[in-house]
């Protein structure tokens, strides 16, 4: 049998596993994603704030988090959250759901960093004529982020948000690793049921791939709106 | 005319870490008046019109704004800068907005100004200006000379007390330092307070009831227009002008 026609044979028996694992692949990147924006921006304003300590929390957080592997975060925090009495419960209707928390704490954790960064650097790539024009006409600072700092920050923090998504797309193929089933879990067992490594490999390595060419198409079409919408 | 002081300036200093920028200024401006501030780059004249508004905290010394000193604890600046206009050399038009709500956005939300009224005084403005077709361009689809006259128009909407210019046509194109120069002239005719930092010596004559060299950190030479270009007295104000005229 030649290779595409084993990926075909294979797709044809095991196409569940594999749809299985993206469904569970796009559920984590989102939730990641979605949790990492709300505490990233909780991390930004706190790594911008005035309070010394609060800032210093905030680098040291994102710094350390940005310069340690995800695998290790991840095993950190599948092994460690137990051992502190933190566990998730399981729930009857979503299988492993303990497991399934884990990973998604731990890509939250690592995207909370990131997607911080991103937003600071959004905000300090806003010119700060505009904050001194705000501030010079009598708005309060609260204020003057808000009408005139962040609507423009938002055009350069958006794009970025999405490149974040499409990589943790990617990343979250580690979650595997403790037994999360999300699309490279699924592509192991296929494996070691058809014991044919090299077509199963393929089949996911298209399957991300297909996710996050359509994910950063979509963010590239939104990028064209926003800029439509004017700088 | 009775001449009231609307900022009065007394022992100014201003430090960037170890840099001294301003030493120990002291002067005051009149109502009515227009003061221009010439000197060379890094002098601090950007800095002390920056002072003015408290856009740079004053390391000692205080800014007196119609009897109230900015520096005091407790002072709301957010209130007084209401009524102190500050246009910049590189205009800082809100890029996020039209020219309508550029001129609209702050009377409505800090005055609590209607809608309409807010238009209908923009309006006012820009059609004196000749820009009323401009309302729904955004500033990036504006020339140089056309936003700095939309941020002079900023201002005026807050009806301030005093402007403050910081080289308001050193971005711009020599075609269009005209049209900026014309305006501030004719809010000089109405009777605006002004503090003017500028290079263009002719308009600072043309314009300036009193003009203040600046160098150093100190107000080295401080006349009436005509006075500072043909009878200064200070050495250094001396060899600036035989470079720059
Ligand atoms: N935020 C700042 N931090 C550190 N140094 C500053 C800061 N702002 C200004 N300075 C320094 O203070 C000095 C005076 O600057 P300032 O901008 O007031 O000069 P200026 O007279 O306006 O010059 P120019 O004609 O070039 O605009 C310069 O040496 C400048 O480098
Ligand atoms: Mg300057």
């Amino acid at each position: 049998m030649g290779f595409f026609e084993q990926i075909a044979v294979i797709l044809q028996r095991y196409y569940p596993y594999f749809l299985d694992g993206v469904k569970n692949t796009l559920i984590i990147a989102a939730m990641s994603v979605v949790l990492g924006v709300v505490f990233g921006t909780l991390m930004a304003i706190m790594r911008m704030c005035r309070i010394k300590p609060l800032r210093w929390l905030a680098i040291a957080y994102i710094e350390f988090v940005r310069g340690t592997p995800l695998m290790v975060q991840l095993m950190f925090i599948f092994y460690g959250l137990p051992m502190v009495g933190i566990e998730f419960p399981d729930v009857s209707f979503i299988p492993n759901f303990s497991r399934f928390m884990a990973g998604i704490v731990a890509m939250s954790i690592n995207s909370c960093a990131y997607v911080a960064e991103v937003i600071r650097s959004g905000i300090q790539s806003v010119d700060e004529g505009q904050m001194e024009a705000a501030r010079s006409i009598g708005f309060k600072y609260g204020e003057s982020m808000r009408l005139v700092i962040l609507p423009q920050a938002v055009r350069n923090i958006l794009p970025a948000l999405g490149n974040e998504f499409v990589t943790v797309i990617k990343e979250s193929s580690i979650v595997s690793v403790i037994g999360i089933s999300d699309l490279m879990y699924g592509t192991n067992g296929v494996i070691a049921l058809t014991y044919r490594s090299l077509p199963c490999l393929a089949i996911a390595a298209i399957m991300y791939f297909i996710l996050t060419f359509i994910s950063s198409r979509l963010i590239a079409k939104l990028e064209k709106r926003m800029k439509h919408g004017r700088a | 005319m009775e001449e009231h002081n609307i900022i009065k300036v007394e022992g100014l200093c201003k430090s960037f870490g170890d840099l001294q920028v301003l030493n120990d200024i002291t002067t005051e401006f009149k109502e009515k008046q227009v003061v221009s501030i010439i000197g060379p780059s890094g002098g601090g004249k950007s800095t002390f019109l920056r002072c003015l508004n408290l856009l740079e905290t004053p390391t000692s010394g205080s800014i007196i704004f119609r009897d109230v000193d900015l520096c005091a604890k407790g002072v709301d600046i957010n209130v007084h800068r209401q009524k102190i206009g500050m246009v910049f050399q590189h205009f800082n038009l809100f890029n996020n907005m039209n020219v309508m709500k550029n001129l609209t956005v702050a009377p409505m939300r800090i005055k609590g100004m209607e809608q309409d009224e807010a238009e209908a005084k923009a309006m006012t403005f820009l059609k004196r200006m000749g820009l009323e077709d401009k309302v729904t361009s955004y500033p990036s689809q504006l020339s140089g000379g056309q936003k700095q006259r939309i941020a002079i128009v900023r201002s005026l909407m807050m009806e301030p007390d005093v402007m403050l210019f910081d080289e308001p046509t050193s971005a711009l194109d020599p075609e269009m330092i005209g049209e900026v120069l014309d305006v501030i002239k004719q809010l000089a005719v109405e009777g605006m307070t002004m503090i003017i930092v500028t290079h263009e010596m002719r308009f600072a004559r043309e314009v300036s009831n009193r003009i203040l060299f600046l160098d150093g950190g100190r107000i080295d030479e401080d006349r009436s227009a005509a006075e500072f270009f043909d009878d200064p007295h200070s050495p250094r104000l001396i060899s600036f002008l035989q470079k720059v005229l």
